[in-house]
């Protein structure tokens, strides 16, 4: 008998998550008298079909008792909508889930906190929402508070905690329930090294312990080290499933084959203005016959066409680059020369192993004697450069603006004893 | 519908969501618990002040502090609790959304929270009957049918009101004048008998009003109006019934609206 059970489940939502039409009563009261047969229906959940979309869509497997089962897709495949799903939190529009076993699941860390509560007072709180019962979570009380490390801070509150302290005390509950099937969405991403090498630690002794574990994450390298078996959701259905090494490959794969490119076809409406079009902007990998993506060891190649009708000046193209709290990265400008009136193509080479996994946005320039701006395209381009394979047992994301690949020597200057 | 299994099954996180709140209530505060004494005091010096010796409503012959107290306990625990449980699901939106419970423990544990309050201004109310010379009479026994029934119908209302501000952020703004309105429909600041004789069946249809006018007579020792408070409980068994059946009807949808 599987432990999870899911039929031609789909989930569908009504954009904006609620219908729109009568978010106040006195719209509903009104839309009662106009039109008691619309609001039934809507009421009943049938919005027309361009308010509606699939977070799910007929998707069916089965989990044996056991078995370690990694979500992965992008961010809007339905991976946590599955989760909500098979929690109960949230019902199917359509198909079935059976579970067999005590189940608990962890949506997000820490959730049901209360600022104003100790540490203590938290622990319990928060484990009675995770479906302990109370005798169970004193037995357990000095193991969590063993593993969250915060001994000393236990009858502070939770509000003057540091974040830290905050994400492992939340962490520290959640990793001593004991279900027969455990549901967890994307915790692995919280806290540092030490302690995200912990809880992937108590994850390994679940998962051994013959317990069932399904897991999102965007972490290729947990992901491969946890979990046996791998279900890859795109668009609210299943694109594969099976070893989880192949079907990680398999998405790392399609990622990458997503190139940006843009191009504006019409030089009288294109971004910029009479004497600057911008006419294609393409980023990808750089370098003859290259099929890998955007990952952080990849060497990149961002081309900038244009239409000039500047002929006599001296041009530069010069770029800036953001990160999504809009810190500036670098700015980088071509050497300045005249060009003949036409198209023109400036090309940037960024090396690998020099940005950092992140989401980037291109400002471009385009200066006249290297004073005069011409154009000013605050948000040009947008690219995301993804997490590499990487060697060690560390999973957490990379700390720093930039990752820059550098050069170490390592040596032993005297051994003890010698 | 709703699963009584599974609600038994988590009986005891209504127990830690009610101590909590009681905690989180009077923590960072000077005086702490006193306030839970100082309150209904306070608003009985208001009422008496205004309603009691400006306006001069009758009270049936008994001091109006006592008559206007006896009668803001049972109402000022209802009020409370409906208006709490009618935000509570909003206020709680993160665990609707990303822990899976029974979702009724949460406006429950708002109607349950109040009644230590209940507890606290019974017991103030006990102390001063003897200071206005008024003693202790075996009416006082009714007290716990009669604040169950005020429990059921708090449940009813609060639960009905939680579910819909869920999908109806209005009934958030509306129940405190509902509630205002209702208070005055309610013979808690005057007696029935203010009302003719030929109109107070009137008062059979809100359950909140026999029910009050019985803890009046309970703590003044006054005969109590059998018939009515019987019909007043059954009613209030009704609106528990209805609340918690529409509450258990829709409750499914609330972690994609809320």
């Amino acid at each position: 008998m599987p432990a999870i059970r899911v039929q031609n489940l789909s989930k569908e939502y009504v954009i904006g998550g609620r219908p729109r039409a009568h978010e106040t009563f006195r719209e509903m009261l009104a839309d009662a008298f106009l039109s008691p047969y619309r609001r039934y229906r809507r009421l009943g959940g049938d919005a027309s079909r361009e308010e509606r979309f699939f977070a799910l869509k007929d998707v069916s497997f089965e989990i044996a008792p056991g078995e370690v089962v990694g979500i992965i897709g992008r961010n809007g495949a339905g991976k946590s909508t599955l989760l909500k799903v098979l929690s109960g939190i949230t019902e199917p529009t359509a198909g079935r889930v059976e579970l067999t076993g005590r189940t608990s699941s962890l949506l997000e860390v820490g959730t049901g906190f209360h600022q104003d509560l100790t540490g203590r007072e938290n622990i319990f709180l928060n484990g009675a929402l995770l479906g302990m019962s109370q005798a169970e979570i004193r037995e357990k009380f000095d193991d969590i508070v063993a593993f969250s490390e915060v001994e000393k801070f236990l009858d502070t509150p939770v509000k003057h905690y540091s974040s830290g302290m905050y994400v492992r005390l939340a962490f520290a509950v959640a990793a001593h329930l004991e279900p027969e099937i455990l549901i967890v969405d994307e915790v692995l991403a919280v806290g540092d090294a030490k302690f995200q090498q912990k809880c992937l630690g108590k994850m390994e002794d679940a998962a051994r312990s013959g317990r069932t574990v399904l897991l999102v994450s965007h972490n290729m390298t947990a992901v491969r080290s946890l979990c046996s078996r791998a279900i890859w959701l795109d668009s609210g259905s299943i694109v594969m499933d099976g070893d989880a090494g192949a079907v990680s490959a398999a998405y790392l794969e399609s990622n990458a084959k997503i190139a940006l490119e843009q191009i504006w076809e019409n030089p009288d409406t294109a971004p910029g203005n009479d004497r600057i079009r911008i006419h294609r902007v393409s980023i990808g990998p750089d370098g003859e016959g290259s099929t890998g993506g955007l990952s952080v060891a990849t060497p990149l190649r961002l081309a900038f066409e244009f239409w000039n009708r500047a002929p006599s000046a001296q041009l530069n193209l010069s770029m800036v680059l953001y990160d999504i709290h809009n810190v500036c990265i670098f700015n980088s400008f071509s050497e300045p020369r005249p060009y003949p009136e036409g198209l023109v193509r400036g090309i940037c080479h960024i090396p690998g192993n020099l940005l950092n996994d992140a989401k980037y946005r291109v400002r471009l320039l385009i200066v006249e004697d290297t004073s005069v701006p011409l154009v000013d395209l605050d948000s040009l381009a947008f690219f995301e450069i993804r997490e590499t394979e990487r060697p060690g047992k560390w999973y957490g994301k990379w700390v720093g603006v930039i990752r820059p690949r550098l050069e170490w020597e390592t040596e032993c200057l005297s051994p003890i004893g010698k | 519908m709703l699963d009584l299994g599974e609600l038994w099954r988590y009986r005891e996180l209504l127990g830690v969501l009610v101590r909590r709140d009681l905690k989180v209530r009077y923590k960072q505060t000077v005086i702490g618990v006193a306030w839970v004494i100082l309150r209904p005091l306070a608003s009985m010096a208001i009422f008496t002040l205004v309603f009691g010796m400006l306006v001069r409503v009758p009270s049936d012959g008994y001091p109006y502090a006592l008559f206007v107290f006896s009668a803001l306990l049972p109402w000022t625990y209802f009020s409370g609790a409906v208006l709490l449980s009618g935000n509570s699901l909003v206020s709680s939106s993160g665990l609707v959304g990303k822990v899976s419970f029974p979702r009724l423990i949460i406006p429950v544990a708002a109607v349950a929270g109040g009644l230590v309050d209940l507890c606290i201004s019974v017991a103030v109310l006990l102390a001063i009957l003897p200071v206005f010379g008024v003693g202790w009479t075996m009416n006082l026994l009714a007290v716990p049918i009669l604040a169950l029934g005020i429990i059921m119908a708090a449940l009813g209302v609060g639960t009905l009101f939680s579910a819909l501000t869920v999908a109806y952020r209005d009934f958030g703004h509306l129940a405190g004048f509902a509630l205002q309105i209702w208070m005055y429909l309610t013979p808690v600041v005057y007696p029935e008998s203010l009302i003719p004789e030929r109109w107070r069946f009137l008062l059979l249809a809100n359950p909140m009003a026999a029910l009050v006018e019985g803890f009046r007579a309970a703590f003044l020792g006054k005969p109590f109006d059998f018939g009515a408070i019987a019909v007043s409980l059954a009613l209030s068994a009704a609106v528990f019934a209805a609340g918690v059946a529409y509450f258990g009807k829709v409750e499914r949808r609330f972690a994609d609206i809320i």
